[in-house]
């Protein structure tokens, strides 16, 4: 009979690995994977997540090398050929109200429809978080000026309050944009006090003071970390909130203005011909639809990934 | 090597009506006491009796509103020791072993926080959590790498010993260290405990209200009622000579290891009252079996006996002449606080 290798049977530390040495189970030394690295793993072994990734992958490549994808000129109309059907030979998804190619505006609309998701979710992530992280680290006074003056926000609902703000400050991307990242900071400040306030008295910070550190290492290193996974997450919902509210103001005349191709804009345009050619005055809608499910289930993914604590 | 004198932490609680009186929480009043190195004291109590407080207070982790903390003689705050000096020397170990490790940091990254805030290089502070992991008997291999949610409540709590052991303290507050832990885990924790302490030559502040554990670590004990020191001493003193009714209802409230020995009544009903508006005089008259005029009227100071010097309590009845019908007659004498220990 054959003896066990040795090698695989020593164990550093009999007592410390508990009874996994009796079982013959050899124990290297463990890896160590930063805690992004396991969150990574986590998603890649979610299919919906990855489907939904994916999706959205091609969604945004499409929309960034779009000029290179040798589209008709989405704003070049032709009248004699308008609300061609889909499936139409030199138009795969049919024309708009003006002749225009709809393949070709879907993708360069969602150049601006993506930014606009995007560019104030950015924006208000970096003011809110600031002053979120603010509110809940100094706590007393300063949390109740910066929470306080949030809530007044608060007091309207979020697309009324884009509205608002869109339409005083005149119509236009840049504002519509401006309006959107106004409207998105007091519920991320919200969200990032709440977590910070938390995360601040937990004895591992009271530890993190004990030992002597800055505040602004205990923040860095201690605070950070364990904020911004839900931040996270709450953003990643916040891009498809972001995108339809977007849409909503380029469809009421706040956002983006024709001749320029924007999903909430095409849907506009497109409601006239409804009854005429009912599939092309979907397919912007559903460009919405798609885009800002992804963004949601992928949040979704992100915050079961992300949970590894508890 | 430390020394303590009338530390006092009030807290202030939302007063109950609009422009009604401001209310305070008297969760420590005026504790004094000393621990001479090497020592191990363990202050026991019930929940809420200020033994937490005292040692975030200690660490000034919580301000105190008034008293005076001496470490090796010298004042803390002033002229004197700096808080960071301070919390060099004297490190502190919580409850929740979980609560206290950064679930998104490997131990072996929060063992090195310390020791990096203190100007330590990267890859010298590693080393150093890896030699620490393998003194709390953990293979720095197999634990150094894992994050805390990845370990037993044992080894989460070793890896805590091994952090507040970083900086090389001399003196380490243990608040309700293993109170947590199986009791198992826990004979094991408390023999890693003491052989750190002998190996590395530390002192320790023993929080905990397991009064067994507190007799089996401790050199000195304090006992503490409503954030009130009401008795302090020997552990052999204190555990077999009690002179405060509360201590002596508290040895009482332990469950005997003899079957055949049967405890009749409760040795004391109720929840100890609240510390806001705590009772007059002595704050544990209302239960207390013995309690008199006296004791609602005045409160009793530390009181040691000459019979052991280094043994006192605050009750009306080991103060001769207080007015109390039990009162000793002779033997005592009044020492005002800090009951000197060392």
């Amino acid at each position: 009979m054959k003896s066990a290798d040795p090698a695989t049977l020593t164990v550093a530390y009999d007592t410390a690995t508990g009874g996994r040495a009796e079982l013959g189970v050899p124990v290297g030394p463990a890896v160590q994977r930063t805690y992004w690295q396991s969150v990574g793993r986590r998603v890649r072994r979610d299919s919906y997540t990855v489907i939904c990734a994916a999706v959205l992958l091609l969604i945004t490549a499409a929309a960034v090398f779009a000029p290179w994808l040798g589209l008709d000129d989405p704003t070049f109309s032709n009248v004699a050929k308008r609300l061609l059907p889909v499936g139409s030979p030199d138009h795969v998804l049919g024309t708009d109200e003006l002749g225009r190619d709809m393949l070709s505006r879907l993708i360069y609309g969602g150049r601006l429809s993506l930014m606009m998701g995007v560019l104030p979710v950015a924006a208000a992530l970096l003011i809110g978080g600031a002053l979120g992280l603010i509110a809940g680290f100094a706590g007393g006074r300063t949390n109740m000026a910066i929470m306080r003056v949030t809530d007044v926000f608060y007091a309207f609902p979020s697309i009324l309050l884009a509205v608002a703000i869109a339409g005083s400050l005149g119509a236009g991307l840049t504002n519509a944009l401006l309006a959107i990242t106004i409207v998105f900071i007091p519920p991320i400040t919200r969200v990032t006090e709440s977590v910070t306030t938390q995360v601040r008295t937990m004895d591992f910070v009271e530890a993190a003071r004990a030992s002597g550190a800055s505040t602004y290492a205990i923040i860095r290193v201690h605070i950070l970390g364990n904020v911004l996974g839900p931040i996270l997450v709450y953003a990643t919902v916040l891009v498809s909130v972001s995108i339809l509210i977007a849409a909503g103001l380029s469809f009421i005349g706040l956002g983006a203005s024709p001749p320029a191709a924007e999903w909430g804009l095409m849907l506009n345009t497109l409601r006239e011909s409804i009854f005429l050619a009912p599939l092309n005055s979907v397919l912007p809608g559903f460009m919405i639809f798609v885009t800002s499910m992804c963004f949601n289930l992928i949040s979704d993914g992100l915050r079961s990934a992300m949970d590894v604590r508890f | 090597m430390l020394t303590v004198t009338n530390l006092r932490k009030y807290f202030p609680v939302r007063a109950q009506a609009l422009g009604g009186p401001k209310v305070v929480v008297q969760a420590v009043d005026g504790v004094s006491f000393s621990i001479a190195q090497g020592d191990t004291l363990g202050i026991v109590g019930e929940s809420g009796c200020g033994k937490s407080t005292t040692a975030r207070l200690l660490m000034q982790l919580i301000e105190p509103d008034a008293g005076e903390i001496r470490f090796d003689g010298r004042k803390l705050g002033g002229s004197g020791m700096s808080i960071r000096e301070l919390r060099r020397n004297m490190q502190m170990v919580f409850q929740d072993s979980y609560a206290s490790l950064n679930p998104r940091l490997a131990v072996q990254d929060s063992i090195a926080f310390g020791p990096r805030t203190h100007g330590m290089s990267a890859q010298a502070a590693r080393a150093k959590a890896r030699e620490l992991l393998g003194l709390v008997n953990l293979d720095p291999d197999q634990f150094g790498p894992r994050y805390p949610h990845e370990l037993s409540g044992g080894q989460r709590q070793r890896v805590n010993f091994a952090r507040a052991l970083a900086l090389e303290p001399r003196l380490v507050i243990l608040d309700e260290a293993v109170s947590a832990l199986d009791k198992s885990i826990e004979a094991q924790v408390l023999n890693l405990l003491m052989d750190l302490k002998a190996n590395l030559g530390l002192t320790y502040l023993f929080i905990s209200h397991d009064l067994s554990v507190v007799q089996y670590v401790s050199d000195h004990v304090l006992v503490m009622y409503l954030g009130k020191v009401v008795e302090v001493g020997p552990v052999d003193d204190v555990y077999h000579r009690a002179r405060h009714p509360y201590t002596v209802a508290l040895l009482n409230s332990r469950p005997s290891m003899d079957p055949d020995v049967h405890v009749e009544q409760p040795p004391l009903a109720g929840d100890p009252p609240s510390p806001i508006g705590p009772p007059s005089g002595c704050r544990f008259r209302t239960r207390c079996a013995f309690a008199e005029e006296v004791c609602a009227r005045a409160e009793p100071a530390l009181t040691v006996q000459d019979t052991s010097p280094a043994h006192a309590a605050a009750c009306h009845m080991v103060i001769p002449g207080s007015g109390h019908s039990r009162a000793v007659q002779q033997g005592a004498s009044h020492v005002p606080p800090p009951a000197s220990l060392a």
